[in-house]
C-alpha cells in the first residue's frame, strides 16, 4: 500500500497515533484506518461500528470489532482504557454528542475528532447565494437523506473546547486533497483535532 | 471410480464418512457438585488431520440435544451431522486446516456416560443414581479427552447455546488452553426465562406415568413426556415471524376424526418434532443437561468485574437479532466482561428472523465471521506480517 494513495484523513490520524499505544475507533467503518494502524504502527485496536456489513469487513481484516452503536459500547470501559480514542466523521451523528465526547475523553487519554466543516467556504456560498442546505465534498448527503445530526465549523468546536476546559493538542486542516495552513474555517472541508482533558 | 468418489465428496465440502470413537477415563471425574463419577466414557468424533505440532485443533462443543456427529456422515447413513454446513474442506472450520473433535456431553445419551449408562456397582442403568452434573463438569470431560489427544494448547473452542456455556467455562477454567473462543447465541447465567422453560420441560416427563422415577429402562418409555418438552422446546427454539412463513394458517389435508387432531401444520410439525425426538433421546438426560443448564452462572464464582481477567485468548460472540431464548443483551454481557478483562473481543448481532435456531441455520454469515477469526487466531498477527505457526 503506498502512502499517498490513502484516505487524507487517515494519513492525518495517522501522524497523530504514536506506535504500539492502544487505540479504540468508534465508527471504525470498513476498519480501513485501525488496519492501517496495525499494520504501520502496530498499535493494539479495537472498533465498534452500528453497520453489520461494516462488522463482516472489518473481522475479514483481522480486526477486533464490535456491533454496537457508539453511545452504548463507551460507558463500558474503564477510564483510561485506550491511549487514544477516535471518532473519525462519527461525532456529527452520534444523538447525544456531549455525552459521548465526555466518555471519549474519561476511557482515552487522547481523543482524536475528525468532523466536517459547515463553514467552508463552498457551504457558505451555496447557502448564501442559492439558499440552500450546502452539499459538498466532506457533507456529500442531501439534506433528506443525511446522517448528520449535528452541523458545526471548526470554530464552532474550538470555542467548545475552550468552554469546556478541553485541551487542544494539535489541529489539522484538510482542504480537497491538501492541508490548509491558514484561515482553515474558511477553506478547510474537514478538521481534525487532538484533544484530551 | 473409488478417486473420482473421493474428490467428489471433497468439492461437494463434505467431511466425508466419519466413526464414532471413545475413550474410557477409569480414575473418572471430580464433579461440581462434591461427588466423583468413575469411570466416564466419552464418545467423540475428530475431522481432518491433527499437525505434528498438535497446533491446529479446534473442539466444538454442542446444544442440549446434539451429540458428537457435528459433520460428515456415518457408514451405510445418508444424513448428515448436526452442523455440517460450517465444518469441513473448505468450511468455516476448514478440515483441511484444522483437527475438527466434538464429543458428546457429560450426561448425554450418544456414547459418553450418562443416566442411561450401566452403573458398574449395580450393573444396571444409573437412572436418577446419576450425579447431578455442570456445564463444569461437562469440560473438565473435554480437557480430559484433549489431554489424551496429546493437545496442549486448542485454536479454539466453539459452540451455540449450550455449546456456548461450554466455551466460556473453558476460558473460565483453562484459559491457558485455549488461543480464541466463540460463543454463539448464549449467556453468562440461565435467566429465568430459560429456567422456566426448562422446568416445563422437565415437569412434562416427570409427569408422565411411564417416567417411574427414571426406572423405565427396559420397559416403556416415558415418550409422551419427553415429546411435550421437546415441542415446547422447538416453540422457544423459533420466532413468531419465522413461524408465520414456515406455517402460516396453513390447515393439514388429513381430516381426523377426533376434535383436537393437529388441524394446523404448525400442530404438526411440532408432534412429529416431539415423537421424533423420543426415537434418539434419553429422557433422563433430558432431565439431567437442562438442570446442568439452569444451574450455570459464572458470576457465581467470580464477579462480574474479576470475570476472565488475566485471560489472553481472543473471542468472538455471536448473537441472532430475533432470537428471544437467548436474547443478544446476554451475547452483550458476555462482551461487557471481554471488555473489562481487557480481553480482543468482536462481537456481531447478525440480523435474522429465524429465532434461536439461527445459530444452525444462518451458515453463510456466520461462515464468514468465523473462517476469517479463526485464520487469525492460528496465525497470530497476520496482520503485521509476524506468524506464529
Amino acid at each position: 500500500m503506498r502512502f499517498d494513495t490513502i484516505r487524507i484523513d487517515h494519513q492525518a490520524i495517522f501522524e497523530l497515533v504514536d506506535s504500539r499505544s492502544s487505540v479504540l475507533d468508534l465508527g471504525c467503518g470498513n476498519g480501513d484506518l485501525l488496519y492501517l494502524l496495525i499494520k504501520e504502527k502496530q498499535v493494539r485496536g479495537q472498533g465498534i461500528d452500528i453497520d453489520e456489513k461494516a462488522i463482516y469487513r472489518s473481522v475479514e481484516k483481522g480486526l477486533n470489532v464490535l456491533h454496537g452503536d457508539i453511545d452504548s459500547g463507551l460507558s463500558e470501559y474503564r477510564d483510561n482504557s485506550f491511549d487514544y480514542v477516535i471518532l473519525n466523521q462519527s461525532l456529527q451523528q452520534v444523538r447525544r454528542l456531549e455525552t459521548v465526547l465526555d466518555h471519549a475523553l474519561r476511557v482515552g487519554r487522547n481523543v482524536i475528532v475528525g468532523f466536517p466543516n459547515f463553514a467552508y467556504y463552498k457551504a457558505r456560498l451555496q447557502l448564501f447565494f442559492l439558499g440552500r442546505a450546502p452539499v459538498t465534498s466532506s457533507l456529500p448527503y442531501t439534506w433528506y437523506e443525511s446522517p448528520n445530526v449535528h452541523f458545526f465549523s471548526i470554530r464552532d468546536f474550538l470555542d467548545y473546547c475552550r468552554k469546556r476546559s478541553i485541551k487542544v493538542r494539535r489541529a489539522l486542516y484538510l482542504g480537497e486533497g491538501l492541508r490548509i495552513p491558514v484561515f482553515a474555517n474558511l477553506f478547510a472541508t474537514t478538521g481534525i483535532f487532538l484533544i484530551s482533558r | 471410480m473409488e478417486k473420482i468418489k473421493e474428490a467428489l465428496k471433497k468439492e461437494a465440502g463434505s467431511a466425508g464418512e466419519v466413526r464414532t470413537q471413545s475413550v474410557t477415563f477409569p480414575e473418572g471425574v471430580n464433579l461440581d457438585s462434591g461427588e466423583s463419577l468413575a469411570p466416564v466414557e466419552i464418545a467423540y468424533e475428530t475431522y481432518g488431520t491433527l499437525n505434528q505440532e498438535k497446533s491446529n485443533a479446534v473442539l466444538i462443543a454442542h446444544a442440549l440435544s446434539g451429540d458428537a456427529h457435528v459433520a460428515g456422515f456415518h457408514p451405510g447413513e445418508d444424513t448428515f451431522g448436526w452442523w455440517d454446513e460450517m465444518v469441513g474442506p473448505g468450511k468455516a472450520f476448514d478440515t483441511d486446516k484444522y483437527f475438527v473433535i466434538c464429543s458428546n456431553v457429560l450426561g448425554g445419551c450418544k456414547g459418553s456416560t450418562g443416566p442411561s449408562s450401566i452403573n458398574p456397582k449395580t450393573q444396571r442403568p444409573y437412572a436418577l443414581d446419576f450425579p447431578l452434573i455442570s456445564i463444569n463438569d461437562m469440560v473438565r470431560c473435554q480437557k480430559k479427552l484433549i489431554d489424551h489427544l496429546g493437545i496442549e494448547k486448542l485454536v479454539s473452542v466453539a459452540g451455540g447455546s449450550m455449546g456456548g456455556m461450554q466455551v466460556l467455562s473453558w476460558l473460565n477454567l483453562y484459559p491457558g488452553s485455549v488461543k480464541s473462543v466463540i460463543p454463539i447465541a448464549t449467556c453468562l447465567k440461565h435467566s429465568p426465562q430459560q429456567i422456566a422453560f426448562n422446568e416445563v420441560g422437565r415437569q412434562a416427563i416427570m409427569s408422565d406415568p411411564d417416567w417411574k422415577s427414571g426406572n423405565y429402562y427396559g420397559s416403556c418409555l416415558p415418550a409422551k413426556g419427553l415429546a411435550v418438552a421437546r415441542m415446547i422446546g422447538h416453540i422457544t427454539y423459533m420466532s413468531d415471524s419465522s413461524m408465520s412463513s414456515k406455517f402460516g394458517r396453513q390447515k393439514k389435508d388429513t381430516a381426523g376424526p377426533f376434535k383436537f387432531t393437529p388441524d394446523f401444520e404448525v400442530e404438526g410439525y411440532l408432534r412429529y418434532r416431539g415423537d421424533n425426538f423420543v426415537k434418539r433421546f434419553d429422557a433422563n438426560s433430558y432431565l439431567y443437561i437442562t438442570k446442568a443448564m439452569d444451574n450455570f452462572d459464572l458470576w457465581e464464582t467470580k464477579g462480574p468485574e474479576e470475570l476472565f481477567k488475566g485471560t489472553q485468548a481472543r473471542v468472538l460472540v455471536i448473537a441472532f437479532k430475533s432470537d428471544w431464548l437467548y436474547p443478544p443483551y446476554q451475547s452483550k454481557e458476555i462482551v461487557k466482561a471481554c471488555k473489562r478483562a481487557g480481553l480482543q473481543v468482536s462481537y456481531c448481532q447478525i440480523h435474522s428472523t429465524y429465532g434461536h435456531d439461527a445459530f444452525l441455520l444462518e451458515t453463510a454469515q456466520e461462515s464468514h465471521l468465523i473462517s476469517h477469526f479463526l485464520k487469525k487466531a492460528f496465525y497470530e498477527y497476520e496482520v503485521t506480517g509476524r506468524y506464529e505457526v
